[in-house]
């Protein structure tokens, strides 16, 4: 033990004598596990609160009873079931207005709950009289508590001026859900005897029939592992970790550069230790533990970097979630132990596979052969041609699964093939460049910077293909956010026409406003809209009514239709479908849908496609008289007002004054239009953020390359300096050459990042949310894109060049001594 | 005894064949060399360089192996420090035959009964002079403290001790590798052209303190040397000529 300490001590000395090696070795891998750990924690998070969803009183983890048409039924039927055997226990859900804000209302039977309905009994069976007894209690997550801005035991009022019952908070909710007694939900809701569904607790007594009992009323839904949450938002979190595993891979290149270099020069003290009777397997045993070590410290620090990362963007992801796809997740991070071990576990593993070549040459290292500090580098050359072939075998790998692939996985899989086969191709094209650079240098000094740029190459070439990596997904994304967000944009003014929005507390209000309204000579038209949740093919979509009005002809986003869509609309057999319903169930214009509405089924033609980015689910628009007619519950309390501009902001003012309404009821368009602006700004912020970061971790892989090799390259510049060109002019040329290579690498990273933008929009958007976007090109910010890297590449070449230039003459005179 | 049971080579211990080798008499036998055969494949043919090679050297005794480049001097070095493996003979060191052993029983060979002294020094970088110093016998669990301190005070390097390789003249830098080397009190020293990157008289002088040092352990001592004049201030003289003993 006490000789691999000696070992160990001596190999831990190089760092001693090589701080900056050490610096890069362990900024590399804080980096990578900082990012990667900080990505996995936002998607634990996620993943948590999804739990805490599902767990919410029959939510797809418990297997349950529904009407065959989704409808509410009879509380009979749980009578009945609990009579046959069945241990059956109704729930009641429906949506209940606080302040103008829509909450999840949920009533629950605690005396029947399942036991094993997750975190049920601990709410439902606390204090049950306190729960049951009127005036009852309203359970909500610390969240929804704070959302409501009043105090814990006090009772909120619905829009339609109904007293709820006093608050109390229950941690293990999910936030936007409200839990009360199935009773007082009953009441709430105006749905007296009518439950929404029946969860099932598991029991071995004999059960009659299910048909035998409810006919054909009800059918069995099983428990579902997954989530539709988690359905719907795996490719937001595919995103995110893709995001993750590319800066652990850039960190990883920090690392593996660092740890090739202290290889090479910690060889002589290898084969010393060698002569000097450390055994092979000794050393290699110790060089093991001292990696292990390394990354067991710069593990934990990235796992502390890891959490403020996550803790940074926490708010924006949640923002985002809730904007894409109405997940609600609580913006404070709360870690498992798991995600500790697992950080740990992968900055070791990391560590080990960044430094597995250096590794296996040191077990097969030879103790007689002399040390030669830039074999490593010819080595790399050799590899070249391999890694060439590599690249194209990436590139077919790639086109295999864009020609063949139809799910959102292989849709990432053409994005890391191609990636991976553009870094692997990169060393070539970079030889190939400088190679005809020298071919064409006509003086001296051009020639050997030609010719040094090459030798360079190899040691540059880990931290090239990181920035090449880094800026081709800065650019792919950029381009597709600008994309989106100027698609966005004409979209939203298509969907938000009307100059006024005005959503009512109830019906009797909205009618009441209405007819003020007729009054008003400003008001130009009052356009009703309503909305009613509907299944189609066992997915939940939403039925928008839209009001047969040239406002809404003129503007709605329609992306494809039959010239005499809108006629047909009013007929009352036909509808629009949104752009991610037609994909999801292949519906073209022509088909026939069958909608369930209470009165029965409602055949429908589609004869339109429209635009409907931001909406997790299907949609679909009919004529706002003929859904009233189907779906006679829709409330109708909301309504769009076309105004004369200038008369908007006296009209809300007289609308919030005569009949009570706050910013949430009534809002004009410039103000929903930044609203939306600001959510679709803040969903891409999480994507600017790691994009910066990434940028940013390829930058310290070239300063760390760059101070890596500045050592190493003092041999080669001592010569020149001693025939006459000065530190000056060796510093300028030095970064000329960092600056070539960079620029290189940068203008190949463009039409790589555009085609990544193709893939993005083309296939993994279609993919995970269900819309296609237009693919547009914006000069100007690949422009601005170019500069940051060249920027960032600079940065990282200055320290070193400073360096240099500053250089004391003795240090380039003991260059000579050393090789005596 | 405890110390000798965990050393793999003690279990291979056998008696010493007497050669005849022109060792001093008297004087036990630390290395024994029989037979010794060694060639290369190079550009598709092999190439002798060691082609039976016999010698012995004593406890005490100083000898100098000498012969033209390519004569096979370093290879026969390498063979009996055990860095490399003979094709043919055999090599007793100490009664133990290196080749019964693997390379952790050669490298724990190495570390407790020989000391190295090479052309280029092989310093440690990162390890000051003291710690280069103490590294092999500390390794070899034979830390002498008061060796040590004499060894320091007889090459001169107590000025030295806080400094590293790299700030150190050639034949500073070579002291320090012969006090290395004589730290944990080896049986035998194999010096590899120990004064080829040195002036003449920092040669004599590095070369005197060897010899003087090697006196005071009682250790045997094989130099391999181009110099004629060097050699000559050894005991006893070996030429090595096209692989075998002139």
């Amino acid at each position: 033990m006490r000789r691999a300490l000696w070992t160990l001590t001596v190999l831990l000395s190089h760092w001693r004598r090589h701080p900056m090696q050490l610096a890069t070795l362990l900024i590399g891998l804080i980096a990578a596990t900082a990012l990667w750990s900080g990505v996995q924690a936002l998607n634990q998070q996620a993943r948590t609160a999804y739990d805490r969803a599902a767990a919410t009183f029959g939510g797809t983890r418990t297997a349950m009873l529904v009407s065959r048409d989704n409808t509410s039924f009879p509380q009979q039927l749980f009578v009945d079931l609990r009579r046959a055997g069945w241990p059956v226990s109704p729930v009641v859900e429906g949506r209940v207005q606080i302040g103008g804000r829509s909450y999840r209302l949920l009533g629950i039977e605690p005396v029947t709950l399942p036991g094993e309905v997750s975190t049920a009994p601990v709410i439902g069976r606390t204090d049950l009289q306190s729960f049951v007894a009127p005036p009852g209690e309203m359970l909500v997550a610390p969240e929804t508590l704070a959302d409501l801005g009043i105090k814990e035991g006090e009772r909120p009022s619905s829009n339609d001026r109904v007293l709820l019952p006093p608050l109390r908070v229950q941690p293990q909710l999910v936030p936007g859900v409200l839990v009360v007694d199935i009773g007082i939900a009953q009441q709430i809701l105006k749905t007296p005897d009518q439950i929404s569904r029946l969860l099932i607790g598991k029991s071995s007594a004999r059960r009659a029939p299910l048909e035998s009992i409810a006919g054909d009323r009800l059918r069995l839904v099983e428990p579902n592992a997954e989530t539709d949450l988690e359905r719907l938002t795996d490719s937001f979190h595919l995103n995110l970790t893709a995001f993750g595993l590319l800066s652990f891979f850039v960190g990883l290149f920090i690392v593996n550069s660092a740890i090739g270099l202290a290889f090479e020069q910690r060889l002589p003290m290898l084969r010393t230790l060698r002569a000097c009777g450390v055994s092979a397997r000794m050393l290699n045993s110790v060089q093991v533990a001292e990696l292990v070590s390394l990354a067991l410290l710069a593990g934990l620090v990235g796992l502390v970097c890891g959490y403020f990362i996550a803790a940074s963007l926490l708010p924006d992801v949640a923002a985002s979630l809730r904007g894409l796809y109405g997940a609600q997740v609580p913006g404070q991070l709360s870690l498992k132990p798991e995600w500790w071990l697992a950080g740990i576990a992968i900055s070791i593993l990391g560590a080990l596979a960044a430094a597995a070549t250096s590794l296996a040459k040191a077990i097969r290292l030879p103790v007689l052969i002399s040390a030669q500090p830039q074999a490593w580098q010819q080595a790399q050359r050799r590899w070249l041609m391999f890694q060439s072939a590599a690249a194209l075998a990436a590139f077919a790998v790639a086109g295999g699964f864009l020609w063949f692939g139809d799910s959102l996985l292989s849709g990432f899989a053409v994005l890391a093939a191609l990636m991976l086969g553009a870094a692997l191709i990169l060393p070539m094209v970079l030889e190939i460049a400088l190679a005809l650079g020298q071919r064409s240098a006509g003086r001296q000094v051009s020639v050997w910077f030609w010719a040094d740029s090459r030798q360079q190459l190899s040691g540059l070439s880990l931290a090239l293909m990181a920035l090449l990596l880094a800026l081709a997904v800065n650019v792919g994304v950029s381009t597709m956010v600008e994309s989106f967000s100027r698609t966005f944009l004409v979209w939203l003014d298509g969907r938000l026409a009307a100059d006024v929005y005005v959503n009512a507390a109830d019906d009797a209000q909205a009618t009441e406003i209405k007819a003020w309204l007729r009054g008003r000579s400003e008001v130009q038209a009052i356009m009703p809209g309503g909305r009613a949740d509907a299944q189609l093919s066992g997915m939940p979509i939403e039925v928008l009514g839209l009001p047969d009005q040239a406002t809404f002809r003129d503007n709605w986003p329609l992306l494809d239709s039959r010239s005499d869509g809108w006629d047909r609309l009013r007929g009352g057999d036909a509808c629009f479908a949104n752009e991610q319903l037609s994909r999801r169930l292949r519906l073209a214009i022509g088909d026939r849908i069958e909608l369930p509405a209470p009165g029965g089924n409602w055949p429908l033609e589609i004869v339109g496609i429209y635009a409907d980015y931001g909406n997790p689910k299907g949609q679909v628009a009919v004529n706002f008289a003929a859904l009233t007619q189907h779906f006679p519950e829709v409330p109708q309390t909301r309504f769009g007002l076309r105004v004369a501009p200038q008369a908007v902001p006296a009209l809300i003012a007289e609308l919030q004054q005569r009949f009570g309404l706050n910013d949430r009821s009534v809002a004009d368009q410039v103000t929903m239009k930044a609203e939306s602006k600001r959510i679709f700004n803040r969903t891409f912020s999480v994507t600017s953020a790691l994009n910066a970061f990434t940028l940013g971790v390829a930058g310290v892989a070239l300063l760390t390359s760059l101070l890596t090799l500045a050592n190493s390259r003092l041999p080669q510049l001592a010569p020149l300096w001693a025939i006459g060109l000065t530190r000056q002019r060796l510093a300028r040329i030095e970064l000329l050459k960092t600056m070539a290579v960079a620029l290189i690498t940068s203008l190949l990273a463009l039409p790589l990042g555009l085609l990544v933008a193709w893939c993005l929009l083309a296939v993994v958007n279609v993919k995970a949310f269900g819309w296609r976007l237009p693919f547009q090109v914006f000069p100007l910010q690949l422009v601005e894109l170019l500069g940051v890297a060249l920027a960032a590449a600079l940065l990282a070449a200055l320290l070193p060049v400073i360096r240099l230039a500053r250089m004391q003459p003795a240090s380039l005179i003991r260059i000579f001594a050393n090789e005596r | 005894m405890g110390f000798l049971t965990r050393q793999p080579w003690i279990l291979t211990c056998r008696p010493c064949r007497g050669i005849d080798s022109g060792m001093a008499s008297g004087n036990r036998p630390v290395l024994t060399v029989t037979g010794l055969k060694k060639s290369y494949r190079s550009a598709g043919e092999d190439i002798a360089v060691l082609r039976g090679v016999n010698l012995a050297v004593a406890a005490g005794e100083s000898v100098a192996l000498t012969g033209e480049s390519g004569s096979g001097k370093s290879t026969l070095l390498h063979l009996i420090a055990g860095l490399d493996a003979a094709d043919v003979g055999e090599i007793i060191l100490d009664g133990v035959s290196l080749s019964e052993l693997g390379d952790a029983g050669r490298a724990a060979l190495r570390r407790d009964r020989l000391g190295l002294v090479f052309q280029q020094f092989n310093l440690i970088p990162s390890l000051t002079v003291a710690d280069n110093l103490t590294f092999q016998s500390r390794i070899a669990r034979r830390h002498d403290p008061k060796w040590q301190e004499e060894l320091v005070e007889r090459l001169g390097l107590a000025r030295l001790l806080k400094r590293y390789p790299e700030q150190l003249s050639g034949g500073q830098q070579q002291r320090v590798a012969i006090g290395r080397a004589l730290a944990p009190k080896p049986l035998l020293l194999l010096a590899d052209e120990p004064t080829g990157n040195l002036d003449e008289d920092t040669a004599d002088e590095v070369l005197a303190l060897a010899r003087d040092l090697v006196a005071r352990t009682g250790c045997g001592f094989l130099l391999v040397t181009h110099s004629a004049r060097l050699a000559a201030t050894l005991d006893r003289q070996i030429n090595l000529h096209a692989g075998v003993i002139a």
